[in-house]
């Protein structure tokens, strides 16, 4: 069955999370079935990046009113590409800017998008997380129509996509979008503050989640992170609340992070965290659930109350050098 | 301005979950419930948006689920919700995010509002696509990931959260559908005044079959289970002490990162 890739532009290039939907659409169906898309006011670049993919085809969906990202914009634009091109599944990268128009775009084909999709098994069937990550469910796609599919960051290797470099078909796709159809105006992307941390670049990282229940409780895991000489950050509720700024989140909304040590106390492991740390070397998970999905991703773990592990993981940091 | 809420009743965070006999759902009896947080961001946005434009303003509940979800509606009129509707059905958990989009919107529809507001995704399930449905459903112009939303004479102005830290603004005319992220205001708690309060106000009841609203799905969850490992994790036991002392020995000699 064929399939469209529906690739995302970063900063003039095609998005690394983007690649990975291009490997899952290839899961899906092969170098001859599968038609990667570029959306924008100018697509040349990125159409050459993609055509050296294994795909059959690129399609260039050009128009003026595309050159700023709009839901109105690429929701229509799709829409008419989807109604040509007939594929059986339509695959993107799990983003904010494809949360913001996929769910849409499925709704006018009368579908349902299966999104945040963390593997692709035998059926097909669709592995999602249920519960911030305690349980995974297996969706299936019935009836006929396209069926939508957005894979998670992470869940598939861009490097299948590496070899000797194709030359697939590039084409044109022209939709027809009257301004007027637009009825969102966006903005130019900014930040609230210079970043002052770059979390990024650290060694060592101690994390603080939900479980602290209390900002007056924080310097238990600042002095743990001191004596390990480790950068504190924290999961989303954190800076939520104010308790630490906004620039110490990891996670989808905040820093990606690949320390050689990651140290996670009374975080149980929302995706929207662990996409964020799941690269780090060495994961350590204080929680007092075993069951939190933290687990699955640590290399050591302390089941406990984290208000007696903490302290005596900094006695033993300090005794040991 | 008229504002309407979508909430859903999710199970209260770290309950334990317990996968049902028949594989395909969540063994629910011993549930606390809770509102969704995300949509608890939602309430109080539209709380302050209706403070800030003075009177006039109506903010409107509405709700689906069976009526255990009538205690999590409460809650919303206790915190200054002027009234609600609960869209009582049993298969919630059976309708995908399309099916039950499409029962928000039937109810939301003759109540003509100006915004609609939901949190950006739910605590359960996570599909984070009910808002943008619905906002497909209605007509109306959407953003997602919101964090604020300020009146302007055209319409509003939002504040809306993009990856690794950036924001952008976007402008749009009303009416207009909105997801809320989680973090853009505190939340406030509800008063004695407001729980006492909110016993008076008005809560409809709505079936889904008076809706119009057939549950026939597109996607269908088949099974339910244990996410497997991606490490193997080594779980240290004992009293702290001992844990925390060979959870040190291990990084220092085994992993190396000490």
């Amino acid at each position: 069955m064929s399939v469209l890739a529906v690739l995302e532009e970063r900063g003039g290039k095609i998005g690394r999370t983007s690649w990975e939907a291009l490997a899952a659409a290839l899961r899906l169906g092969n170098a001859e079935s599968v038609t990667a898309a570029v959306i924008g006011a100018q697509t040349e670049a990125l159409a050459a990046e993609a055509a050296a993919k294994p795909v059959a085809k690129v399609v260039r969906v050009e128009h003026a009113l595309l050159a700023k990202y709009t839901a109105d914009g690429f929701s229509l634009a799709l829409e008419q590409l989807v109604r040509e091109e007939k594929p059986g599944y339509v695959v993107f990268p799990h983003t904010y800017q494809v949360r913001d128009y996929a769910p849409a775009l499925a709704c006018r084909m009368g579908q349902v998008l299966i999104g945040d999709v963390v593997a692709i098994e035998e059926g097909p069937v669709f592995v999602r997380q249920l519960m911030q990550g305690r349980l995974i469910g297996n969706y299936r796609h019935s009836g006929g129509g396209p069926c939508f599919v957005s894979l998670q960051a992470g869940a598939f290797r861009a490097d299948v996509l590496e070899g000797p470099a194709g030359s697939a078909e590039i084409a044109r796709f022209e939709p027809t979008i009257d301004a007027g159809q637009i009825r969102t105006r966006p903005g130019e992307p900014f930040r609230e503050a210079a970043q002052t941390v770059d979390l990024g670049s650290a060694q060592r990282i101690v994390s603080v989640g939900r479980g602290i229940k209390e900002a007056e409780n924080l310097p238990l895991v600042q002095e743990l992170a001191q004596a390990l000489g480790a950068e504190i950050a924290a999961s989303r509720p954190i800076c939520d609340n104010g308790w630490l700024p906004m620039d110490r989140q990891v996670g989808s909304s905040g820093q990606t992070v690949a320390p050689r040590l990651y140290v996670a106390v009374g975080i149980s492991g929302a995706i929207q965290h662990l996409v964020g740390m799941k690269g780090s070397q060495c994961i350590v998970a204080i929680n007092k659930d075993a069951d939190a999905p933290i687990f699955e991703v640590a290399d050591y773990g302390i089941v406990g109350d984290l208000f007696e592990v903490v302290p005596a993981v900094t006695e033993a940091v300090k005794a040991a050098k | 301005m008229k504002i309407i809420i979508a909430i859903k009743q999710v199970p209260e965070r770290d309950a334990p979950v317990k996968i049902a006999s028949s594989g395909k759902g969540i063994d629910e009896r011993d549930f606390q419930w809770a509102m969704n947080e995300p949509d608890a961001y939602a309430l109080e946005e539209a709380l302050q948006l209706k403070e800030k434009s003075g009177a006039g303003g109506e903010v409107v509940i509405v709700s689906a689920g069976p009526e255990r979800v009538g205690s999590t509606i409460r809650e919303a009129l206790a915190k200054g919700a002027d009234r609600a509707i609960h869209i009582v059905c049993d298969d919630l958990g059976e309708r995908d995010a399309l099916g039950v989009a499409r029962l928000l919107a039937a109810a939301i529809k003759p109540e003509n509002p100006d915004l609609v507001l939901t949190g950006l995704q739910s605590e359960d399930v996570g599909q984070g696509q009910t808002g943008v449905i619905v906002a497909e459903l209605l007509g109306l112009p959407h953003a997602t990931l919101i964090l604020h939303v300020e009146k302007t004479d055209a319409g509003i102005r939002v504040k809306r959260e993009l990856e690794e830290g950036w924001f952008q603004s976007i402008e749009m005319p009303l009416p207009a559908a909105l997801t809320i992220q989680s973090g853009g205001n505190k939340l406030r708690y509800a008063t004695l005044m407001g729980i006492k309060k909110a016993k008076t106000k008005e809560l409809r009841q709505v079936s889904a079959a008076e809706l119009g609203v057939d549950a026939a799905p597109m996607v269908t969850l088949e099974q339910i289970a244990v996410p497997k490992k991606q490490r193997s994790t080594q779980i240290l036991g004992g009293p702290a002490k001992e844990a925390a002392a060979a959870l040190v020995e291990k990084l220092k000699t085994e992993a190396r990162v000490l």
